[in-house]
């Protein structure tokens, strides 16, 4: 990668670049690489607004937004610019201090759990080995603002959103713990990238197959984490009006919004990465196709990159606004009888098969050690 | 080694500073999110000790999933905080007793600790690449399977317990029967009817 970028810079630059002590040359790359996250991940949240709006306008043949900028493009900064300029109101009642700074809780843990994605075989800001331990504990801080958001706030509707959402995302997170076990089992390592690697080899090598049920159980209690339809009770616009940010405006909303949007993608890259080879190419084990990898554009759809991590990030992405459109809201006691009763028992009976056949040495984890 | 020793002490400070405040905060939310801070900062500690596996567990079962719980019961109380300050003055003793009793206990620990002459130079360095969530789980299951075992059966137990101490069984309590909810099938709620058309008068 250094190298790569060596050629580019004249050799002026590359001096005094070379005469800097390690810990800033260090600091700087990795300050660099944040930037390009955080930017990237805000971005994609942006356009991901057009996008569902889009995708849920042509499913109701509706049009959806088309005024801003070209076909509408320029919706999201328009929306945002909006939210800036409204006032924040602080309902006079609410605890002043943990109404400001319950987004924020919402939106670091988001944020931060991007440190430990593997984008390519080489961008990835921390490559640590408890990289999946770390994922989990860090999504799992995310629930303390919207909790805090619909206690701060001393309202009804919103502190029913907020127990609401407690319980359903403790339930969930233990059935997508039990998933992540069988991901754990299977590649045998906690590292992120490793698991990827683990995959590697084309469609037949993921993990989707083998570990379908899991894959079912992590994508659904995906979709329960980040309170999206057809869980979004927390919400609920019919029942509790907009649940635990009812009383939230301005940019303390926009922050809500980008929370989610950001915990969308990041569930949806996580998919990927764990099931469907996050930035492998699919059709990596095809012989016959080694000669198309060197045509110039083609030749990207054989190589695995960050395009391909896009691509599966892109297609979870638009289920999410599918499964909006679709389904309708779930009933309470449904959703935690789904998480309780259903899919913790699915996925401890899959890990106990996984396990079974691991030590008999069959299936596609047979290369571990029993 | 000078930037281990700053972390240190900063972790150490906040943690000092948010366990305190866990004491003197008056609203019992307030104590509880200085408690996860607490948590975190110990589990920053842990990190710099290179135990990670600990310090990540740390964050996920407590911060996670016990003090969610937590907040969970504490939001709904109806909060008198002048009754909250009385039973205060009346514990005090109690807790000024076992405080002081703790900290006998912990400095009696650091003293035997220095005659035994313990490394001055702290904890050695993990070579590079050691898991310890590796290392950890190879004795887990193997030496200490037992103990491991006995744990859980404890754990079970507690949950056991837990549920049919607070289980009130009430007379002429509705539950849903889900196995005839989801056999229902449309032809048994609703008749489609057909009818002529009524001629407009």
């Amino acid at each position: 990668m250094l190298e790569f970028f060596a050629n580019l810079v004249p050799t002026s630059i590359l001096d005094i670049w070379n005469s800097l002590p390690p810990l800033v040359q260090y600091l700087t790359i990795v300050t660099w690489k944040i930037l390009f996250v955080t930017i990237g991940v805000i971005l994609i949240v942006a356009f991901s607004t057009y996008f569902e709006r889009k995708v849920i306008g042509s499913m109701q043949a509706r049009i959806g937004p088309n005024r801003v900028g070209p076909i509408g493009l320029g919706q999201p900064f328009a929306d945002v610019i909006k939210l800036l300029i409204k006032e924040v109101v602080v309902p006079s009642q609410s605890n002043k201090f943990l109404f400001v700074i319950a987004p924020l809780l919402t939106l670091i843990p988001a944020l931060a759990a991007w440190a430990v994605i593997p984008l390519n075989d080489w961008y990835v800001i921390a490559d640590i080995n408890a990289g999946l331990l770390y994922v989990l504990a860090i999504t799992s801080v995310g629930v303390y603002g919207v909790i805090l958001a619909g206690w701060a706030t001393n309202s009804k509707y919103a502190f029913l959103g907020a127990m609401r959402s407690a319980a359903q995302i403790v339930a969930y997170e233990i059935a997508m713990g039990f998933a992540l076990v069988g991901i754990l089992m299977a590649a045998g390592s906690l590292n992120l990238g490793d698991i990827v690697r683990a995959q590697a080899g084309g469609f037949s090598n993921w993990f989707v197959l083998p570990l379908l049920p899991l894959f079912l159980v992590y994508w659904i209690s995906g979709i329960a984490e980040t309170n999206r339809a057809p869980f979004d009770v927390a919400e609920g616009e019919s029942e509790i009006v907009a649940g635990f940010h009812v009383e939230y405006s301005g940019v303390a909303f926009a922050i809500f919004f980008l929370a989610e949007y950001a915990n969308m993608v990041l569930i949806s890259s996580l998919t990927a990465i764990f099931f469907l080879g996050g930035w492998a190419s699919p059709f990596e084990g095809l012989g016959f196709l080694k000669p198309v990898a060197e045509i110039p554009v083609l030749g990207l759809l054989v190589v695995g990159g960050f395009h391909w991590l896009f691509i599966k990030m892109a297609f979870f992405m638009y289920t999410f606004f599918w499964f909006r459109a679709t389904f309708p809201r779930y009933r309470y006691d449904q959703i935690m009888r789904l998480g309780w009763k259903v899919f913790i028992p699915v996925t401890i009976v899959w890990i106990t098969v996984e396990g079974v056949m691991a030590w008999f040495k069959v299936g596609p984890w047979s290369g571990l050690a029993g | 080694m000078l930037f281990h020793a700053v972390l240190f002490y900063l972790f150490s400070f906040v943690l000092i500073g948010a366990a305190c405040g866990v004491i003197f905060s008056k609203n019992p939310v307030h104590s509880i999110m200085f408690l996860v801070l607490a948590f975190f900062q110990s589990a920053m500690l842990w990190l710099l000790v290179e135990a990670e596996f600990l310090a990540i567990v740390l964050v996920l079962v407590y911060v996670g999933a016990v003090m969610v719980l937590f907040l969970f019961v504490v939001m709904m109380l109806d909060i008198n905080v002048e009754a909250v300050q009385r039973g205060m003055t009346r514990f005090a003793p109690v807790a000024i007793g076992v405080a002081l009793l703790m900290a006998f206990e912990l400095v009696q620990l650091i003293w035997l600790r220095s005659r035994a002459g313990a490394p001055p130079g702290g904890f050695e360095a993990y070579p590079e690449g050691y898991s310890n969530t590796k290392a950890l789980g190879s004795v887990l299951y193997t030496e200490h399977v037992y103990a491991f075992e006995i744990a859980a059966v404890v754990l079970l137990l507690a949950i056991v317990a837990a549920i049919t101490l607070t289980m009130r069984k009430r007379p002429g309590l509705k539950v849903q029967n889900i196995a005839a909810q989801v056999a229902v099938r449309a032809k048994d709620r609703l008749r489609v009817v057909k009818m002529d058309a009524e001629k407009k008068r």
